[in-house]
């Protein structure tokens, strides 16, 4: 009898429960259950925020052993090679070795290629500019993290929250600050969900009705030629204008040609489902791991919430802005609102102009044109990203 | 770094990046330039007549936006016509938004008459 209990008593001192001594790991256990209700229950970006939020979980269950952040202290200070990090890291250190590489976010891209059509791009080649003007939240944020005190690289790592694309956010802040890894990937995703919330009011606030009710023209047709040139063409004058950015842009382009050649139907299909889910549960769950209570709990973790909500609206307002200005240079003939889709986040950013667009007029029909200034937010924040990596890193 | 060198660092960074996708939005109209074939004389094009028994429908209203063009629909109500244009849209894998159909005409089985899409 007396030794069941003591193997019992040991087993309950080897527990998890006895570990449970810092109530920051309480918290960060209620928080990783209340991103997997977002997630599952509100369907907030869904695919990727249940992985982040389980990785969250699984990272803060003491004495669970699959993630040690401070081997990748080591790591980084060079004190340790990668090969002693897989040897006495756990199950999410491996994973975490893709992040660390830079190798999901690109790989993510590529599938992104695959799903993306260029088509109403190319058909309006002035949506680049708006897909530029939304890329006006990460510089601002960049300055107002500089205004907080952060770091430069860990302000230029929360400035491209701004971006609204989570791989760009993901691979540049594991190369420039990836302590800050986890909250900055949270506040990008969060607030990519949160869009259809986020910039109704602004973009309300600064249009007007007449120009909200602006119905554009049909988009110009677009050949096989063109869809398949276009991918080429971007990766060479891109990649040789900002080297840094190639992982991303390659890759994205690498996708999209694979969609559009005809010939490499099997590769697209891959790249678009298998591969991309695939890697979406590597990341979404080695992401979610770095947020471990010691590190994830503190104030600069709220500061950068703050600074990611900034950086969305000022990424709307800044695509918003070029898009009345267009408005007004055409004659009349550009709708604002496809302005706001500028800041990436596709589809969600353009159905938003969409919806917004037939509130105002209800026989109008924004979504294609939405989509120009959209697939050109990805392109910019791909652009912004790399240029802050060949400035801070 | 101090918040003026962020000042500095922050116009650079928007410049480049407007620099980096107007050069982009140069290329995008050359190369439409350039891969586009001239338009060619259109050639007379016969108009079908249709049978003097059918009802003729054809939208007056302009073209939607994003859309690929009106429809005439030969002796078909529009609601079969909505109908058939989802069910070879799914047929084929590809958004309604893609695909242009021209006309639609009820075909008459006993007649051995003509489907037209």
């Amino acid at each position: 009898m007396g030794g069941i209990s003591a193997i019992l008593g040991r087993l309950w001192s080897t527990s998890g429960f006895m570990l449970l001594t810092d109530v920051r790991q309480v918290v960060m256990i209620v928080l990783a259950c209340i991103l997997l209700y977002m997630g599952i229950h509100k369907k907030y970006e869904p695919l990727l925020l249940v992985g982040i939020a389980f990785g969250m979980l699984l990272t803060n269950l003491p004495g669970s052993g699959l993630y040690h952040p401070e081997l990748w202290d080591a790591y980084i200070e060079g004190a340790m090679g990668l090969g002693e990090v897989i040897h006495e890291g756990g199950l999410l250190d491996i994973l975490y070795i893709g992040v660390k590489i830079g190798l999901y976010p690109s790989l993510i891209f590529l599938g992104v290629g695959a799903m993306t059509d260029f088509g109403p791009l190319l058909a309006n080649p002035k949506s680049l500019l708006l897909g530029a003007a939304a890329q006006f939240g990460i510089f601002t944020a960049f300055l107002m993290a500089l205004i907080l005190k952060f770091p430069a690289n860990v302000a230029a790592s929360i400035g491209i929250i701004g971006g609204a694309d989570g791989p760009t956010a993901i691979w540049l802040t594991s190369i420039l600050a990836p302590d800050y890894l986890a909250p900055i990937a949270i506040a990008a995703y969060s607030y990519m969900a949160l869009i259809p919330l986020i910039q109704p009011p602004i973009m309300k606030a600064l249009t007007t009705e007449k120009e909200r009710t602006t119905v554009m023209e049909q988009l110009k047709p677009v050949s096989q030629r063109q869809k398949i040139l276009f991918p080429i063409v971007v990766t060479i004058f891109v990649c040789l204008l900002l080297p840094s950015v190639a992982p991303l842009l390659g890759c994205l382009m690498l996708g999209n040609l694979l969609r559009e050649t005809g010939v490499t139907a099997r590769l697209s299909d891959t790249a678009q489902n298998g591969l991309m889910n695939t890697v979406t549960i590597f990341l979404s769950v080695s992401v979610g791991a770095t947020a471990r209570y010691d590190r994830f709990l503190n104030v600069r973790t709220l500061a950068i919430i703050g600074l990611g909500l900034m950086a969305f609206i000022f990424a709307t307002i800044g695509g918003l802005l070029i898009g009345k200005l267009m408005y007004k240079l055409s004659g009349g003939k550009i709708n604002p609102l496809i302005g706001s889709a500028g800041v990436s986040a596709v589809p969600m950013a353009a159905r938003v102009s969409q919806v917004e667009g037939q509130k105002a007029n209800p026989s109008n029909f924004l979504l294609m044109h939405a989509m120009g200034p959209n697939v050109a937010g990805v392109i910019g924040s791909a652009v912004a990203a790399g240029l802050l990596l060949a400035l801070f890193g | 770094m101090s918040i003026g060198t962020g000042v500095v660092y922050s116009l650079l960074g928007i410049a480049v990046v407007f620099a980096a996708l107007t050069m982009l939005m140069v290329i995008v109209v050359l190369l439409y330039r350039f891969t586009t074939p001239k338009a060619e004389a259109p050639a007379p094009v016969r108009a079908a007549e249709p049978p003097q028994t059918q009802e003729i429908v054809e939208f007056g209203f302009p073209e939607a936006p994003g859309s690929a063009g009106g429809v005439k629909l030969y002796d078909t109500p529009e609601k079969d016509a909505a109908m058939v244009m989802a069910i070879v849209a799914d047929a084929m894998g590809k958004p309604l938004n893609e695909l242009r159909f021209l006309s639609i005409r009820r075909v008459d089985a006993e007649n051995g008459g003509s489907n037209e899409i």
